[in-house]
């Protein structure tokens, strides 16, 4: 029965997080200047990332909890990147 | 997919409550990606889900693992140390770009008083 | 002592990181030690300015403000982007700033960035002067001394 109910709730949270991904993707693909896209990709990161998270939580395994940190770290540097070529028109000086 | 670990009632209420909220949290910001008009009200939006909406579910996750392993499991801290260090630094980044382009280009709605050009 | 760990704290942490992700068993701990030592050692070529960081209560007080302040701007931002009133102005807000230390007003960037309805943009290091972007703007004179009130007296009693 409480597996049920949480089963139910975490499918729930998956179904809303999958809608946040989908607002910050439909920033990223209209996003009318560069920064708006570069913000989008950083908060599709960031809700992929929580979503992963719930799968630990769902299936109980530890693995994703690894892969959640290696997006993070990826989602940072990428965006990181992304900022600096903005700004100098070139990443690595 | 729909399966979870059986957990006793209080942990699996309070679990659901956590990982629930902090989507909705998430949601709202992403939302907001959508609804404010210009680019820095935007880079508000983004910080609701990188706070509080990662920390609900961090908790619940932490909480989660901690009953069904029996025992503390804090490894998600890392994550969200991790977390909280990293996204001011890239919204601070793109801010900075941003207003850095839109200085170069002209743009109104720019604070005009101060220019203060490059003080790195 | 100082010579064989030049950075305790920065090792302490790569420790603590090492053992959180692999499990505690006494192969890696020896393996998270050896990596921390060596790894910790790579900063001495970068050469970092030392932190003076005082040790004490406004350390626990800044981060009990922070907490109750994040939990609080982010229903407010919530509502704004939910019910969008109608008459809502945004605007950036200068802050004369009196902290020097390098590693406070990195902290500060990072409470002000964190704490959704605020955004640092930039840090004149000439003029001390911090530009930062307000997205329900009301008074600008009260928001500044509330940053100065709440976050900048204690950071300066932490590191300077």
């Amino acid at each position: 029965m409480n597996a049920l109910f949480l089963a139910l709730v975490i499918t729930a949270a998956q179904i809303v997080l999958g809608l946040a991904m989908g607002c910050a993707a439909f920033r990223m693909l209209r996003g009318p200047r560069a920064q708006d896209r570069v913000l989008g990709l950083d908060t599709l990161y960031l809700t992929g990332m929580l979503l992963l998270l719930t799968y630990g939580i769902q299936t109980g395994r530890t693995l994703y909890f690894e892969a959640a940190l290696v997006i993070a770290l990826l989602g940072f540097v990428g965006t990181v990147a992304l900022g600096k070529f903005l700004m100098r028109g070139e990443v690595i000086e | 997919m729909m399966q979870a670990p059986d957990l006793p009632t209080w942990a699996a209420i309070i679990v659901g409550l956590l990982v629930l909220g902090g989507a909705i949290i998430t949601l709202v910001g992403a939302f907001g990606l959508i609804r404010l008009k210009t680019f820095y009200a935007r880079v508000h939006a983004t910080t609701l889900g990188a706070t509080a909406g990662m920390a609900a579910i961090l908790l619940g996750s932490m909480l989660c693992f901690s009953i069904t392993q029996g025992r503390p499991v804090v490894h998600e801290i890392l994550i969200a140390l991790f977390v909280t260090l990293t996204t001011p630094v890239t919204l601070i980044l793109l801010a900075r770009a941003a207003i850095y382009r839109d200085r170069s280009e002209k743009l109104p709605q720019l604070p005009t008083r101060s220019e203060p050009e490059r003080a790195e | 002592m100082r010579r064989l760990v030049p950075y305790p704290l920065l090792a302490l942490a790569l420790f603590a990181m090492w053992t959180l992700l692999t499990g505690f068993s006494p192969g890696h701990i020896l393996l998270g030690a050896l990596v921390a030592l060596i790894v910790s050692r790579s900063m001495l070529s970068l050469k970092p300015e030392p932190p003076r960081v005082r040790v004490g209560w406004a350390m626990v007080r800044l981060a009990g403000i922070v907490l109750v302040d994040i939990v609080r701007s982010n229903i407010a931002v919530g509502k704004i982007i939910l019910f969008n009133p109608p008459h809502r102005h945004s605007d950036f807000i200068e802050l004369p700033t009196e902290l020097r230390s390098p590693y406070a007003l990195a902290v500060l960037a990072l409470i002000i960035t964190a704490t959704p309805g605020s955004l640092w943009v930039q840090h004149d290091a000439n003029r001390h002067v911090i530009l930062i972007h307000i997205l329900d703007l009301v008074d600008e004179a009260e928001w500044v001394r509330q940053i100065r009130q709440r976050y900048e007296r204690l950071l300066m009693e932490i590191f300077e």
